[in-house]
């Protein structure tokens, strides 16, 4: 009897609800930890490695970053990839949200799952084609060019419709688009009517019930829209590399050319963990502020609302002197271990002080 | 009432597509009165309430609101406010946000607009809570600040939709007080809906009882439960027996109506005591439970009486319900009396006399 009892206790521990769900989450959990972890992990030890040749140096060192984070070239390629995913997120969202609306507002019950049915149609070709046939549309003798010259609107082609970074934001807001619209689309789905209905009730137009009470529901859906189209677009690497030319080029074309073309592995790796960190870094920032901003928001108004909606500006503009005057001043590496450390340490006193409130922020 | 009525419902009628929700509605709602819409599921209360508030379009007829014709004024121009059978708290808002939440248009300093949402929490007893978020309420507590949400605007027209069916009974006995208090207190004309025939009795000054879209019997609550329009009207409102009757063949005389009853003989009624023309033939007399008076004291004198068998005994504690079979009556009838110190219960299948009074019985014709 006595050595039966720790399977009773396992059997047990597996009934109760948290053991069911390690159960059912543990294929996922060991597929993730073999095919996630373990890879980022390799990568991250290579980081610090060097490459001498054909061999690899496996000493540890901090040379790889300090190339990385001097060279203007790696940081115009970051600074890029930022710039264009935001792009490519603010215009994909804003685009998004009147669709999804729609869907939500104005199609019949019963057809709203036809709607969504032909949302992810572009899902059916590969990603790849859909590049494709951007490249096709915005072609130099391509049908966009070839319509406005046919109307009269020009004489000669643009050239600038393909081959830099417009071509990459317009080919990326295309191909996210159904992942931010589903997520919006969730969220207000989720908004109860008579909430609309008592807004109205209570005085306000059409107008200000979207703005005071359809927007700030909306809102969870939003921000999952956001980080669903950012994070992957940060890191493209086929898109810019099929429309983006040279003026497009991303940091995930870096990568690829410091690891295949050039043989670089340990600055690849560098690259892509430094990669990480700052995406990682920015997003946090960025929800530990909305959510701040939100929560203040709420508790204050008139002038001291102004006031706190022009604080990250601010904090952007510190960001940005640190980052360009920091080096010279402190030292590269300690500047940016600080900034890091400064980012990290508030988001996280903000993440864990501030409520949450209704926001899924 | 001597002026004109605040709120005036001519001729309404609504479809929803083939469906004829409201088929001619007719009523006029005075200041400062508490009007229910009582009626069963479905028979169209939340629709006419909407109708009020600006929410369903009419397909005929008008409503007019202190005079002015609300024919096509969206519900943001409407001087009324409604508290939503869901309540409708927004959930993002803090409770005092939600109570605050339409005095965004108002001319007042932001002191001013502090100070009366202070003052609309404590009038509902939340004077403590205008800092919680609002999904952290309970039921009545939500109840309450869609209350005072709607009052701090001082509305003329307060529209609720089953404001109380959510909450258990012991709160919602209370809250029926509390609102018909602060409806005297504040002098906004309410008008609630509602299916429950005793919180309409509780709480209103006149009641329409709906049936299908159309308005059934529109009186205070008192004559409607003494003199019910209908048999269906009665059936609604209380509990009424119903027993068989025959109106005599000289019909209606200036003496009244010459009806035998089953179970309770003939008897006189006045014509006041039936809804619509009395015809000579086969009809119905309802009885309300509380009107057939158990004699436990067989000696006890009695003007008109009636004997019957006990077949069932319900008691409530402060009431009994006895069904009772009445000699010559083909089914039973219910029959209530107070227990009484000293007053014993009694038996089934025990022979008991009953007194009642003509004055008492409605006639259906
Ligand atoms: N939008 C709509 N489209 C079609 N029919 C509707 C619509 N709204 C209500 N109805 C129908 O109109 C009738 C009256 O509905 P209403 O909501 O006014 O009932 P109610 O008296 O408030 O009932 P309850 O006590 O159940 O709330 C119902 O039969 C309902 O099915
Ligand atoms: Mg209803």
């Amino acid at each position: 009897m006595g050595d039966r009892r720790p399977v009773n206790a396992l059997s047990k521990a597996l009934r109760s609800d948290a053991g069911r769900g390690l159960t059912l989450v543990s294929p996922a959990l060991i597929y993730a930890l073999l095919l996630l972890a373990a890879p980022l992990a390799v990568i991250v030890l290579f980081s610090f490695w060097t490459q001498n040749f054909l061999t690899i140096e496996r000493v540890f060192t901090l040379d790889n970053y300090r190339t990385a984070l001097t060279d203007p070239l790696y940081a115009t390629l970051m600074q890029r990839s930022i710039s264009i995913a935001g792009m490519v997120t603010a215009v994909t969202v804003i685009l998004a949200f009147p669709v999804a609306y729609y869907i939500s507002f104005y199609v019949r019950p019963e057809r709203k799952s036809l709607w969504l049915f032909l949302i992810t149609i572009p899902f059916w070709t590969s990603y790849l084609i859909r590049v494709f046939l951007w490249r096709v549309i915005l072609a130099f003798d391509g049908p966009v060019n070839g319509t406005l010259m046919g109307f009269g609107v020009i004489d000669q082609p643009l050239p600038w419709l393909l081959y830099n970074a417009t071509a990459v934001v317009i080919t990326l807001a295309h191909a996210f688009a159904p992942f931010a619209i589903l997520p919006i689309f969730v969220a207000l789905e989720k908004i109860d009517r008579a909430l609309l209905e008592a807004s109205r009730d209570l005085g306000e137009s059409p107008a200000m019930t979207f703005l005071r009470v359809t927007l700030p529901l909306a809102m969870p859906g939003v921000l999952a829209a956001v980080l669903i189209v950012f994070i992957p677009t940060v890191g493209d690497y086929v898109t810019p590399r099929l429309v983006g030319g040279s003026g497009g080029t991303m940091i995930a074309n870096m990568i690829y050319a410091q690891i295949f073309d050039l043989n670089d592995r340990p600055m690849g790796a560098t690259l892509a963990v430094l990669a990480m960190t700052i995406v990682a870094l920015t997003l946090i920032w960025a929800i530990s502020r909305v959510r701040l901003w939100l929560w203040l928001g709420g508790r204050i108004s008139g002038r001291a609302r102004l006031l706190v909606l022009a604080a990250p500006v601010a904090e952007i503009a510190l960001i940005g002197w640190v980052i360009g005057q920091g080096p010279a001043i402190f030292g590269l590496i300690p500047a940016l271990l600080a900034l890091a450390g400064a980012v990290l340490v508030s988001s996280a006193a903000i993440l864990f002080s501030v409520p949450r409130g209704r926001f899924a922020v | 009432m001597t002026d004109a009525p605040l709120i005036e419902i001519e001729g309404v009628e609504k479809y929803y597509g083939d469906y004829h929700a409201l088929r001619g509605i007719t009523a006029g709602i005075g200041a400062g009165e508490f009007f229910s819409l009582l009626g069963p599921s479905g028979c169209g209360k939340t629709t006419l309430l909407r109708a009020i508030a600006g929410f369903e379009d009419i397909s005929a007829g008008r409503i007019l609101i202190a005079g002015r014709n609300m024919d096509g004024v969206p519900p943001n121009r409407r001087p009324t406010n409604l508290v939503f059978q869901s309540y409708a708290i927004f959930p993002h808002l803090s409770v005092a946000e939600n109570v605050g939440f339409g005095l965004r248009r108002a001319e007042m300093s932001t002191a001013d607009k502090r100070r009366a949402v202070g003052e609309a929490l404590e009038m509902v007893g939340l004077g403590q809570y205008g800092g919680r978020a609002a999904h952290a309420l309970s039921g009545g507590q939500r109840q309450r600040v869609a209350l005072a949400r709607a009052l701090i605007l001082k509305p003329k027209v307060l529209l609720l939709d089953e404001p109380l069916s959510a909450l258990d009974k012991k709160m919602r006995e209370q809250m029926q007080v509390e609102l018909r208090r602060l409806q005297r207190q504040v002098g906004i004309t309410f008008v609630l809906v509602t299916h429950d025939q005793e919180e309409a009795l509780i709480m209103s000054d006149r009641i329409a009882v709906m049936f299908e879209g159309e308005i059934a019997q529109l009186d205070a609550p008192e004559a409607l439960y003494r003199r019910p329009a209908s048999r269906k009207v009665g059936e609604f409102i209380g509990m009424m027996n119903f027993l068989p009757a025959q109106v005599g063949v000289s019909g209606v005389t200036q003496g009244g109506i010459a009806v035998e009853v089953a179970g309770l003989g003939p008897t006189v009624l006045q014509s006041a005591q039936c809804p619509g023309a009395a015809r000579p033939g086969a009809a119905e007399v309802g009885v309300r439970p509380e009107s057939l008076t158990v004699l436990f004291d067989e000696g006890t004198p009695a003007a008109h009486r009636a004997t019957g068998r006990v077949d069932e005994i319900t008691y409530y504690g402060d009431m009994t319900y006895y069904e009772i079979t009445l000699e010559g009556a083909p089914k039973s009838v219910q029959v209530s009396a107070r227990n009484m110190p000293g007053r014993r219960l009694l038996d089934r299948g025990e022979t008991v006399a009953l007194a009642w009074d003509p004055s008492s019985l409605v006639l259906f014709c």
